[in-house]
């Protein structure tokens, strides 16, 4: 490790261009599930923390949803103490290693950054993901200290990352917290919805392994609603609080005929069978379907993840179908460039009308119109319009739908007394606190499909309120 | 991990479990379903809950051997343990007092209706269960079911045991017998649920068929076991699996379970090889 401390005026860190992220090639990494980003190596770490202009007012924590010291951890990358870095990084944000790899930086840290103006912005993401690996790869185990017991218990509903983070700061005030997850392997989107490919599942287990470590209990295979009911928490188990970070967990269909032919799947299946259940293992024991032309429907993560996983899976030609322009795609901007480098094929401004199936009844095409883009919509987008007569087909073989997901009500409908929006979403207070004293909530089951970064500010907050509210 | 502390077998290809699953077994309402993981690698698949003891917290499965999963679910033994119980799953069983109720099992249906047979008989109705199979190997559960029924009625395709015919022939000449059927409740392979209900629509008889659409969380979350009701999209692990068999699309559903057929008999003959090379 360089100790030499970093003294290099604003105009060298200028001269500094922003590093490369070396990554595989996109043609051999389309054929396996294998990391496509393969990290920084130390000295181009160091180089690329060197061009953060350690900004007096920095904007860049202002950009990001948990205010973290960027300029601070970058300083002590630069200065070689990486390990010093990890923990700042750790103070703000439970999961570096897994933000560094998903969140939008390009509309949170990084589109703030002062270097915007005239060149590009430091590469906060992957500095971050550099120290959270680098403090991973240690031996050194940073043990847990030991907490005072407050003898209050707190259940977390969710292992995604709302619950996750809210767990590891209850335990940490030294609350006796449980997980309970409904599948049999916590992590929430981290495990079933992400692929390998961008997210190693090795990462989130090491984080789950942590959580343990600080004595949070996981009991998986408990759906709540089902198997438990909040109020049986509470009243027979003895569960002081609770936080609900069921994340949305609905897929939306199209609502289009054609829809319920054999190869046609949400994302949400799709990607639980390739990723939770492993099938593109051929030894694992759940089947997926692997198309040859595959039509994705959707533009953003959900969509990049499945039609990447297509790929994967072997399909001679995989499509993303999107009925806006690229400029209005909500996907990271990473993984969209990433895509086309694995020769996806982009069909912008089109819309699926009907799927077609064959005597069969196998999906065998899909009838789509052109679109144009229109006035603004609520979302502030241009409102896409379709353009009479402009009808096509797109010969395909697996469809998967991307469009959204809204509010699943199977714990919410067995909650008496928990307040919703209209949309099924609860609706919590500043706190997070809903309608039933002693119930918080956070993430996606509160936002409505969000980041993984929001999910875990919220986990730390509703942490923050119960510990209040178990205090009074 | 979920104690088994029973295992039984009942039949050549059925085998009843008796799980520790404290939870389930207090949640549990009649015609509720687990989503279980025989071993680590397992595929999810879902069995209907027959029976529970709240006292000792355990629940009962009774699992014809079909494919892979159930296959290899076999080679667990009284004292090891299932990977994965999730459940209680699915609305809970409609069940009100009719008068006589025709309870339908063909094949593996039979363990599903069994626990609507327990639980409709408690209501205080007359219960006439209607078993239906290819052959005399595949009648399973009838001294169960039996034991909780008036009235018992085998019929196999062959004749190889009971009478011979097809369960709605069965259940045609009962409601031409004297004794009038108020309800069916019915649970097997698809096409039979389809002729049971082409042939109580007519009648006016409500019906009540169970679905067994492929699941994979069982939750509501992916969608996977969506079937059309009525015209409308319903997902049988959380609106079902129990629906109006008047209203039921049988056709898609049929094609729908055909999805992956080629890569179940696949892993199945792989693994059934394996197996009895294990056995020698
Ligand atoms: C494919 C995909 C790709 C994405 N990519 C990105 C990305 O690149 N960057 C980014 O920032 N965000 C991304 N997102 C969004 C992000 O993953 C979510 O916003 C985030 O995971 C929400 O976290 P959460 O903790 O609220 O819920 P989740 O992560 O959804 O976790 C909820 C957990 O609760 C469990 N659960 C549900 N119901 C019950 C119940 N009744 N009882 C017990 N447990 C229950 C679920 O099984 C799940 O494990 C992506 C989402 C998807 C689906
Ligand atoms: C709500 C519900 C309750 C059920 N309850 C029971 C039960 O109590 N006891 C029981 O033995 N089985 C029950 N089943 C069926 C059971 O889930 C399947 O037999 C099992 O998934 C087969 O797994 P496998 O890997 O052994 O066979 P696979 O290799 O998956 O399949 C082998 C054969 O079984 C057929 N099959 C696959 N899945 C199903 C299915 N869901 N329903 C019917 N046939 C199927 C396949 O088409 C194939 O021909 C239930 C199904 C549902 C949906
Ligand atoms: S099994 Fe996934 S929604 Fe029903």
């Amino acid at each position: 490790m360089s100790s030499e401390p970093d003294k290099l005026t604003a105009k060298e860190r200028m001269a500094i261009p922003r590093q490369q992220m070396p990554q595989r090639d996109g043609i051999e990494r389309s054929r396996d599930f294998k990391e496509v980003n393969l990290g920084l190596a130390e000295q181009v770490a160091i180089r690329e923390a060197q061009r953060c202009l350690q900004c007096k007012n920095p904007k860049c924590v202002e950009g990001c949803p948990v205010g973290i010291d960027i300029p601070g951890f970058a300083k002590l990358i630069a200065d070689g103490d990486f390990l010093a870095a990890a923990e700042l990084v750790r103070k703000d944000n439970d999961l570096p290693a897994v933000t560094g790899r998903v969140c939008p930086q390009e509309i949170q840290c990084e589109a703030c950054c002062i270097r915007c103006k005239s060149d590009t912005p430091v590469a906060v993401g992957w500095l971050e993901r550099f120290v959270a690996d680098y403090q991973m790869g240690q031996s050194k185990k940073t043990k847990p200290t030991a907490v005072k017991k407050t003898g209050k218990k707190v259940a977390c509903i969710g292992s995604g990352p709302a619950g996750i983070t809210c767990a590891g700061q209850l335990a940490k005030l030294g609350y006796d917290v449980t997980i309970f997850e409904a599948f049999h392997k916590a992590g929430g989107v981290l495990v079933y919805g992400i692929p390998e490919f961008r997210m190693p599942k090795k990462i989130v287990d090491a984080e789950i392994r942590n959580l343990k470590a600080q004595g949070v209990d996981i009991e998986t295979n408990v759906i709540v609603g089902r198997t438990v009911t909040i109020p049986q928490l509470m009243n027979d188990e003895k569960f002081d609080a609770v936080f609900i970070a069921v994340g949305a967990g609905l897929p939306e269909f199209m609502n289009i005929p054609g829809e319920n032919f054999k190869g046609i799947y949400s994302a949400n299946e799709y990607l639980t069978r390739a990723n939770l259940m492993e099938a593109y293992n051929p030894e694992s024991d759940t089947p997926i379907i692997r198309g040859k032309r595959v039509c994705v429907i959707g533009g953003g993560n959900t969509a990049m993840d499945a039609v990447r996983t297509s790929k994967r899976l072997g399909a001679d030609e995989s499509i993303i179908v999107y009925r806006r322009s690229a400029k209005e795609m909500p996907a990271r901007v990473e993984e969209v460039h990433h895509a086309e480098e694995e020769t996806i094929r982009f069909e912008m401004l089109t819309a699926p009308v009907e799927v077609l199936g064959d005597k069969d009844g196998w999906v065998c095409g899909m009838r789509c119109i052109r679109m144009q883009l229109g006035e603004p919509d609520t979302s502030g987008r241009r409102r896409p319009v379709p353009i009479p007569g402009s009808e096509f087909v797109i010969d395909c073989d697996l469809v998967i739908v991307a469009i959204g997901i809204g509010a699943n009500p199977l714990l919410t409908k067995t909650t008496p007394g928990l307040k919703l929006n209209k949309w099924g979403y609860i609706e919590a207070d500043e706190n997070l606190m809903t309608s039933i004293p002693g119930v918080f909530a956070g993430g996606d089951i509160v936002r409505g499909a969000a980041t993984v970064i929001l999910a875990m500010g919220d986990g730390k907050k509703a942490a923050q309120n119960i510990h209040k509210y178990l205090s009074r | 991990m979920f104690e088994i502390v029973n295992k039984e077998t009942l039949g050549p290809n059925v085998t009843r479990y008796e799980i520790k699953a404290q939870r389930v077994a207090k949640s549990r309402l009649c015609g509720q379903f687990v989503i279980v993981r025989g071993l680590e690698h397992s595929e999810r698949i879902p069995l209907t809950i027959a029976d529970v003891n709240t006292e000792t917290g355990t629940i009962t499965l009774i699992v014809q051997t079909v494919g892979k999963s159930t296959l290899e679910m076999t080679t667990l033994q009284k004292g090891g343990y299932f990977a994965d119980v999730a459940g209680p799953l699915g609305q809970p069983s409609h069940i009100a007092k009719y008068g006589t109720v025709a309870v339908i099992g063909g094949g593996l249906g039979t363990a599903v209706v069994y626990p609507q047979a327990v639980a409709l008989r408690q209501a205080g109705n007359r219960i006439v269960s209607i078993i239906g199979a290819r052959t005399k190997e595949l009648v399973i559960l009838e001294q169960l079911l039996g034991s909780v029924s008036d009235q018992l009625i085998v019929i196999t395709d062959d004749g190889s045991s009971g009478k011979k015919g097809l369960v709605t022939d069965a259940l045609r000449e009962l409601t031409q017998s004297d004794n009038k059927v108020d309800a069916v409740y019915c649970a097997g392979p698809v096409i039979m649920m389809k002729a049971v209900a082409e042939l109580t629509r007519p009648m006016n008889i409500p019906t009540i068929v169970s679905l067994n659409p492929v699941m994979v969380d069982g939750t509501g979350m992916c969608g996977g076991c969506r079937v059309t009701i009525d015209g409308k999209r319903k997902f049988a692990c959380v609106d079902g699996p129990e629906f109006d068999g008047h209203k039921v699309d049988f056709n898609e559903l049929m094609d729908r379970l055909k999805t992956y057929k080629g890569h179940e008999g696949k892993k199945y003959e792989e693994h059934k090889c394996k197996l009895l090379q294990g056995n020698k």
